[in-house]
């Protein structure tokens, strides 16, 4: 069985990645792996020699009644979303869109969702499978395209948020999900932070069917998704006006195209327990909050770098440089001795001489 | 079968040396009853719940807290003796199987349940916590812990992260690892760590994901907070029957394909059906091929429109008969059956044994047909549960243990099924994890390539390969010695090895 096989490629251009690979282990060449570059804002720093994605494109197997689709690291994220979409079908992580070009490979190493995550799960939640070139230049084939396996680590969710420090994502299978029915979104005015939170805490301790909840510029929105009797019921409980063009904002809010996650300004993702209260961030911040409460969106904070993370974590959670930093080595909350010790050498499993992205998830690989 | 896994022990004498010394050592800071010695308390925890395989460990220790499991991991990792941790034991492949020079650590004294955030639907439990402790104990806020083994009343939640254990409703709330946001972990050297946090996702490697069906062999689960779901509405059951098995396959993707998501989502064949109405008067027709079960749960209004829309589809996919259960009563015994297949099976049968392949859907017709003419190949009945919706088929195959040879039959038969399962684009194990069960098929399933990257991710946590040595991932030379065997078509060489 030939791992290069399953992953349903024509060997050429898997081979022409490894042949890349085996010369830059053995001549100690950082590789920058790249899809779309939609996200080069993002992480730490980028070093090394561009290895691209491009020649991985296409679905390889879709069956829609099995709710799995396997696809090459270097489709487009809109290729495949009109795949699902034209059999009733989509992700269910509501991926961001960074750029037109975002492609599989890159979503899945980035590992962001979008809106719909704390109701519909995450990237990694999705991931059933995933082909990988490692640092010695083998194509190896991890998980499948089945929902239940147990068999081996999970090796294709621990490459899903590795930023490609781990090898190059050749393919990945995905779980899917049908389309709802029927969607609607509703908006509360006059709602602040904290206000907001405690609704939709409460909220998401019921069983209506909302699929989103986000609170920005004194706004509350909610979105809920179902059967159409369904989610009209729910609406006449929650209240709030239902907001004709409701997709415009949840795409906004999920490709940082609003007014106030968008722009230059240094741009902090502050997860927390979602219950947690309005963070003080100083009074020339501005906060979105997205995900019923636990992703929190800041611009304009004044403040020190090891403040907002000692308000994130005494939160029970991290901060995060998104976009924006100017000195990108610490993007990412800092890890305890232990565990970064555990990830370091997790790091030198799968890439023994270090070449691929050196410092996008952390300095020290 | 035994683990991939050398002894460093020379004698008999040198290994009663190491346990006493390791008992003198473990005293120091544990009470007398917490450290087993002795055969007869250490019977017990001679197997999980794959009883063909036993073995005594060689001391038993039950710690009570944390730094006690720190204590026995530091003093492990110095003495270089390799640690099996338990929870309760309920493990179908062997995960839990002990070693005769090695250390069983059982973690059922880790049975609280630490902490409930009722506004986060969160709770911290210990790992001997039983999963469906915590639903009960939350049942009042209207809260579930969803993942639901069979097992569910006595296994703990802690053996449910080692194996990611899954369940009737996983294709709608996920598996394990989609349910737990944090765990405290000891690791093989002693130390304590945090793996990810309150909210959903932490910085770095995704060590959450990896840790979750790592089958004991990455480190020593001590804590994990669950996430908690709000209890649906309401649920209800639709019972249909087909006379022929591709049709009750056919109408589960009719489902699907039709854009409903079940909250469960069950098959059972003919030999299922018959031993479970015998068991437990569940109503079943008994003259079906198959019976679908269909859990649909959400708001009044959602139900309401889902079953009209199932009895629909069912209808038009060719069921001989469709049932919806009037009220709860009938959702349970609908249910019943079901549940209680398992020991159903084991009423007509001495033994049965049970398989845990998945497969993609639209294969299972010719799965079942395959299964039904191995059966016939080997003289062994099988009666198949499917849970349905995610794939995930148990053969259980019928054997009487006392009669010579049956257990063997009965295991290549088991590995015919599940070579079967790889050639058809499934797994070897959906639900129940390798141990040292299915540690020859994992053989099929990987290259030598993503099994050595396995061995390589087991040794970033455990260098000298302390923990649960020998399971869930197969050396090299065991795919070699398989391979060889495997080419002389089921007739395996050396008939004088001891074989489970």
């Amino acid at each position: 069985m030939v791992a290069s096989d399953k992953a349903g490629f024509a060997d050429p251009a898997i081979a022409a990645l490894a042949s890349q690979v085996v010369d830059a282990a053995a001549s100690g060449t950082a590789l920058r792996i790249v899809g779309g570059d939609t996200k080069r804002f993002y992480g730490g720093t980028l070093d090394g020699e561009v290895v691209s994605t491009a020649g991985l494109t296409g679905v390889i197997s879709y069956d829609p009644t099995e709710l799995v689709v396997h696809v090459g690291a270097g489709t487009t994220l809109t290729e495949l979303q009109e795949t699902l979409r034209n059999e009733g079908q989509m992700l269910a992580f509501e991926p961001p869109h960074f750029g037109a070009g975002s492609t599989v490979g890159g979503m899945v190493a980035a590992g962001v969702s979008g809106p719909r995550r704390p109701f519909g799960g995450s990237v990694r939640d999705h991931v059933l499978g995933a082909g990988l070139i490692n640092g010695r230049g083998e194509h190896l084939a991890f998980g499948g395209q089945v929902m239940k396996n147990v068999a081996g680590y999970d090796v294709s969710r621990l490459v899903t948020g590795s930023l490609g420090t781990l090898g190059i994502i050749t393919d990945v299978s995905f779980k899917v999900l049908p389309l709802p029915a029927f969607e609607q979104t509703l908006r509360l005015d006059h709602i602040d932070a904290g206000e907001a939170i405690t609704l939709m805490s409460g909220w998401m301790s019921t069983a209506a069917p909302i699929s989103a909840l986000a609170h920005t510029s004194g706004s509350l929105y909610v979105r809920l998704s179902g059967a159409r009797k369904a989610v009209q019921a729910s609406a006449k409980t929650l209240g709030g006006d239902v907001v004709d063009d409701g997709d415009v904002f949840w795409t906004q809010l999920r490709d940082h195209t609003l007014d106030d996650l968008g722009g230059d300004d240094v741009l902090w993702r502050v997860c927390v327990s979602p219950a947690t209260p309005a963070l003080d961030f100083g009074d020339a911040a501005r906060c979105t909050i997205d995900w019923g409460g636990a992703q929190r969106w800041v611009t304009g904070y004044q403040g020190d770098i090891e403040s907002v993370r000692a308000l994130a974590s005494g939160a029970g959670g991290h901060a995060t440089l998104f976009r924006g930093a100017s000195d990108r080595s610490t993007v990412f909350a800092p890890l305890a001795p232990a565990v970064l010790k555990i990830q370091s050498r997790l790091k030198a499993a799968f890439d023994p001489k270090g070449i691929f992205n050196p410092g996008r998830l952390y300095a020290d690989f | 079968m035994k683990p991939d896994y050398q002894s460093k022990i020379g004698s008999e004498a040198e290994r009663l040396e190491l346990r006493d010394r390791l008992a003198g050592k473990f005293r120091s800071f544990l009470p007398d009853e917490s450290v087993l010695v002795d055969e007869e308390d250490l019977r017990p925890y001679e197997c999980d719940g794959l009883s063909a395989y036993r073995q005594l460990p060689m001391i038993c220790v039950l710690p009570h807290d944390i730094e006690q499991v720190q204590s026995v991991m530091r003093i492990c990792s110095e003495l270089e003796v390799p640690v099996v941790a338990r929870g309760a034991g309920t493990g179908l492949s062997g995960g839990a199987l002990p070693l005769n020079d090695g250390v069983l650590l059982s973690l059922s004294r880790f049975n609280q349940i630490i902490e409930v955030d009722e506004a986060n639907r969160t709770a911290r439990v210990q790992p001997g916590v039983r999963n469906l402790a915590i639903s009960e104990h939350v049942s009042d806020l209207g809260l579930y812990y969803a993942p639901d083994p069979s097992s569910q009343i006595a296994c703990s939640i802690g053996g449910n992260v080692a194996e990611n254990s899954g369940g009737v409703h996983c294709l709608k709330y996920g598996l394990t690892v989609h349910n737990i946001l944090k765990l405290e972990v000891v690791t093989v050297d002693g130390e304590l760590i945090t793996i990810g946090n309150d909210t959903y996702d932490s910085p770095g490697l995704d060590l959450l994901a990896l840790m979750t069906g790592s089958e004991g062999m990455l480190g020593v689960i001590v804590e994990i907070t669950v996430k908690l779901l709000p209890k649906p509405e309401v649920a209800r059951v639709v019972l249909a029957a087909f006379d022929d098995v591709q049709r009750a396959g056919d109408a589960v993707a009719g489902i699907i394909g039709a854009g409903i998501i079940p909250g469960g989502l069950e098959m059972m064949d003919n030999p299922s059906i018959r031993a479970a109405e015998d068991f437990v008067r569940a109503g079943y027709p008994v003259d079906a091929a198959a019976i679908l079960l269909c859990e649909l749960d959400g708001t009044e209004e959602e139900v309401v429109d889902d079953i009209e829309r199932v009895r629909g589809l069912l209808q038009g996919c060719g069921a001989t008969e469709v049932r919806v259960a009037a009220d709860d009563d009938e959702r349970a015994r609908f249910w019943s059956g079901r549940k209680g297949a398992f020991p159903a099976v084991g009423r007509i049968s001495p033994d049965y044994y049970c398989i845990d392949g998945t497969i993609p859907r639209r294969h299972l017709g010719h799965v079942l047909t395959r299964i039904s003419e191995l059966s016939d190949e080997f003289g062994l009945r099988v009666a198949n549960v499917f849970h349905a919706g995610d794939g995930n088929l148990h053969p259980l195959i019928l054997y009487d243990a006392n009669i010579e040879g049956e257990l063997e039959r009965t295991e290549q038969l088991g590995g015919k099924i599940l070579e079967m399962c790889v050639e058809v684009g499934g797994t070897v194990t959906g639900e129940h994890g390798v141990g040292i069960e299915k540690i020859n098929e994992m053989c099929i399933q990987f290259t030598d390539g993503a099994l050595t990257q396995f061995h390589a991710v087991k040794a970033a946590f455990d260098p000298d390969g302390l923990l649960n040595p020998g399971k869930a991932v197969p050396t090299l030379a065991r795919c070699a010695e398989f391979g060889a065997m495997h080419v002389h078509g089921g007739n395996l060489p050396h008939p004088e090895l001891e074989r489970f």
